[in-house]
């Protein structure tokens, strides 16, 4: 059995080039180390926000957008608007430079008054000097993407393994991938494994410059209604919503502890802290909210904090998807752009090189 | 109060109390974090201090001899605090009297016991339905019985402990369920021969129980619980050696019901730090690895007590002791001779524990018990037919139940219905429970108010980094 394309890595950018792929007629085969969509695909807060988006990806953001609105329910897809806060002289200054910007890249972000921003979030400090609100901003629930990307990969016949950690890959004609659930035999590969991109290619003696940060997330019991929209600030370090059942999801990319080598990442108290000191600044009600949980993801990225979409340099066959930063937001629509790709159709829009100079500014 | 300890034990039971005490007695210098506000965890649980006088049972003289100990000690005892977060290395974040604060030590000891399990049945949910081992908190703390008219069930010995203590304290108990047969009973009468106090004790129980006219009804189980707002009927069958169900159910009236299957050692702490876990049906489930002296892989941090697997009380003190002197001496204080003594202590009072632990150990028909609309995640109301769902629809680990059906989510972080979705995996899967791992577990090990984790702050003095790349 020789598969035409088989996916390393069933979180989004995996399982949707999957679900692309298997359109244009291939016969693929989805691998995972561990469960579809658990890894931060899965653990991520969730967010669906153009305002923290960045500037040049902001086409694609959009896209991504009208991807989760169209899963819907069954992804948690709610549309609340969002608003960006900022506290100080130099966070408002910030803001405006920002998302002027962004609204400029095609984002509906507009500046709010202070009574527009009370009329939206009464429970909100009176600290706020600026506020930017964007109505295509929502949530969807990250917890959700697994169930969701195996239903899709099942209901069109995808092959997948899950507990398939790939320890070597050999190139002759085709790929070999060895697995603890046997080798598979493809003739393209896509390496869409997150933050563990980097040992993936190294399997290949190709050298990825891939980072991971270590993403912190906090859930709290459920409270009466205190939010009805997504809450950010000006610097990008906080990431708030009441989801529908109370509970209240704060995030904001506060660094945890640990390596994606180690296996999951670690919360750090003093990271934590500050997080949920700011999201209290914003809205003090929070203080009596009970913490629940809190978790790690890893985010990937490389030098310049541009995606990594397109051929693997060097080897014939192989191609790489990742590191895009707002890559839950993204994923669904690069991923189908990547499938395109590999089926040799032009992209809707361009994709991204992983043999650029990352030091300079390519993109 | 100093907050820096050589070493800090948390957990203030049989087991935790004796490995400060060890550690103590060899100079250190020793904290005792409990939750509870007097020594003796759940088995040795203190009286309210309201309770002026009451006659003494043997839970209480054994607990009332821990807790003089621990007075007579140099040992710092902090009582009424939950931890909340550990980090290595070792500090502690301490929640007390609504302030939290960090203590820090040289060696952890945890010592964080055992947690009860209940099979979730048709009802299980209804008020008037009571833990076996929560019924007992109920009787040691305030002297009361959980209702007028109680059917109690359940496995190993707990049951008819629970039964005697509700008719000393003037209930009325309806009947005794109990899955075990009179044979299982047969098969342990050996090993309990070695502990004829123990025996005693519960033939004395089970004695009061036939003399009383209790009616017992060996190897059946709960099927059912009536009612709305409050217990009304209980229903029970027969059952097969499997535990499987043979009979139709019959009907018994009571008010009240004290349901439970053993106990399941509390590993969150010790998982969380990155404990490697291992299942173990003879010790009641998913339990830290560690060395017989409560060693574990990570550096300065033991394990002791029921948390490393269900032995019981007289058993996790032992281990205590043991542990205590490993501890102290890793920190240069103590001698080998103590050590050997305790650890022959612990290992002859593990094996009649282990024996009680075995009537515990669950069988395959138990699962059947919770049907389709049986809550399984009581936090989120989750039914086992929302779990078959996720599983027909593909997921096949803990955590993927988690995050597509919310059961665990809730504020007890899976602790309630982690055994019985394993227990669904496994049936669907065909694989033994000992390859389904509980969720990842999250921090807080309990849950804190979150300005309490926040701390008092001043925004300006935030350590604010760098905005992202534009």
């Amino acid at each position: 059995m020789i598969y035409d394309t088989a996916i390393i890595g069933g979180g989004i950018m995996g399982c949707g080039s999957a679900l692309r792929l298997a359109q244009g007629g291939q016969r693929v085969i989805v691998l995972d180390q561990g469960d579809l969509g658990q890894g931060a695909s899965g653990v991520n807060a969730g967010t669906l926000s153009l305002q923290i988006k960045r500037v040049k990806l902001m086409p694609y953001a959009l896209k991504g957008h009208a991807c989760w609105e169209a899963m819907g329910k069954a992804v948690g897809f709610a549309k609340t608007g969002g608003y960006t806060l900022a506290f100080n002289a130099r966070e408002a200054a910030l803001l405006q430079e920002r998302q002027t910007l962004k609204a400029q890249a095609g984002a509906p972000i507009e500046f709010v008054s202070n009574n527009q921003l009370r009329n939206g979030e009464p429970n909100l400090t009176q600290q706020v000097v600026s506020a930017s609100y964007c109505a295509e901003d929502g949530y969807a629930n990250a917890s959700l993407t697994g169930q969701y990307y195996l239903g899709k990969l099942r209901d069109a016949g995808i092959e997948y393994r899950e507990r398939c950690e790939v320890t070597a890959i050999e190139r002759d004609k085709n790929f070999k991938l060895t697995t603890p659930q046997g080798t598979i035999n493809a003739t393209r590969i896509l390496l869409a494994a997150g933050a563990w991109l980097k040992p993936l290619a190294a399997l290949m003696d190709v050298h990825l410059p891939v980072q991971a940060r270590v993403n912190t997330v906090t859930v709290t019991e459920r409270m009466p209604p205190l939010m009805s929209t997504v809450i950010g600030h000006a610097t990008g370090l906080l990431t708030m919503k009441q989801k529908a059942n109370g509970t209240l999801l704060i995030g904001g990319g506060w660094q945890g502890l640990g390596t994606p080598q180690e296996g999951r990442g670690r919360v750090s108290v003093d990271t934590v802290r500050p997080n949920l000191a700011l999201a209290q600044y914003a809205v003090p009600a929070l203080g009596t909210a009970r913490i629940l949980r809190s978790w790690t993801g890893f985010e990937a990225n490389v030098p310049d904090f541009y995606p990594l979409a397109g051929v693997l340099p060097g080897v014939e066959g192989a191609y790489v998807l990742g590191c895009v930063r707002g890559g839950y937001t993204i994923g669904p629509y690069i991923s189908q752009l990547m499938g395109d790709y590999i089926l040799g159709r032009e992209p809707e829009l361009p994709l991204f090189d992983p043999g650029r100079d990352f030091k300079e500014g390519t993109i | 109060m100093s907050d820096r300890f050589d070493i800090i034990v948390v957990g203030g039971g049989p087991s935790g109390a004796r490995a400060a005490l060890a550690a103590s007695a060899q100079g250190l210098n020793v904290a005792l974090i409990d939750e509870q506000s007097a020594i003796g965890g759940q088995v040795w649980r203190a009286k309210n201090a309201s309770i002026l006088s009451a006659p003494k049972t043997h839970e209480t003289r054994a607990g009332d001899a821990l807790r003089r100990d621990v007075l007579a000690s140099d040992i710092t005892h902090i009582e009424g605090a939950r931890v909340w977060q550990i980090e290595t290395g070792w500090t502690l974040h301490v929640l007390r009297k609504d302030v939290s604060s960090e203590l820090t030590c040289k060696s952890l000891v945890l010592a964080t016991g055992a947690r009860e399990y209940v099979q979730p049945v048709p009802g299980w949910t209804t008020s008037g339905v009571l833990g076996l081992a929560g019924a007992t908190a109920l009787f040691k703390q305030s002297l009361t019985p959980p209702g007028k008219r109680t059917i109690v069930s359940g496995t190993g010995p707990l049951v008819f402990f629970v039964a005697s203590e509700i008719r000393r304290l003037g209930g009325e108990v309806a009947a005794v369920v109990t899955p075990n047969s009179r044979r299982d009973w047969m098969r342990a009468l050996p090993s309990m021969l070695g502990r004829p106090a123990l025996l005693m004790r519960g033939a004395i129980w089970v004695a009061d129980l036939m003399l009383a006219g209790v009616p017992i009804y060996w190897q059946r189980v709960v099927t059912d619980v009536s009612g709305d707002d409050q217990v009304r009927g209980v229903s029970i069958a027969k059952l097969d050696q499997n535990w499987a169900r043979t009979s139709e159910d019959i009907m018994l009236a009571a008010d009240s019901l004290c349901l439970g299957n053993g106990l399941i050692p509390n590993i969150e702490a010790a998982h969380m730090l990155g404990v490697p876990i291992r299942h173990d049906h003879a010790l009641g489930g998913w339990i830290p690895e560690t060395t017989e002296d409560g060693g574990t892989s990570i550096d300065r941090l033991y394990l002791c007590g029921d948390g490393t697997g269900i032995r019981g009380a007289e058993a996790a003190a032992h281990q205590g002791t043991l542990t205590g002197l490993c501890a102290a001496a890793d920190l240069g204080h103590g001698t080998v001779n103590l050590q050997k003594q305790a650890k022959a202590k612990w290992l002859k009072s593990a094996r009649f524990g282990m024996t009680m632990t075995a009537l515990s150990i669950p069988r395959v028909g138990q699962a059947q018990l919770t049907t389709p609309e049986t809550i399984v995640c009581r936090c989120e109301n989750v039914t086992r037919a929302t779990i078959e769902a996720e599983l027909n629809a593909g997921a096949q680990s803990s955590n993927a139940i988690k995050s597509g059906s919310r059961a665990g989510m809730g504020p007890c972080g899976g602790k309630f219905c982690a055994t019985a979705i394993a227990q669904l995996i496994a049936q669907q899967s065909g694989a033994p429970v000992a390859n389904i791992p509980p969720a990842t577990p999250r921090p807080p090990l309990r849950p804190v108010p979150l300005s309490i984790a926040a701390g008092s702050f001043d925004y300006d003095a935030l350590p604010i980094p760098k905005p992202a790349p534009l």
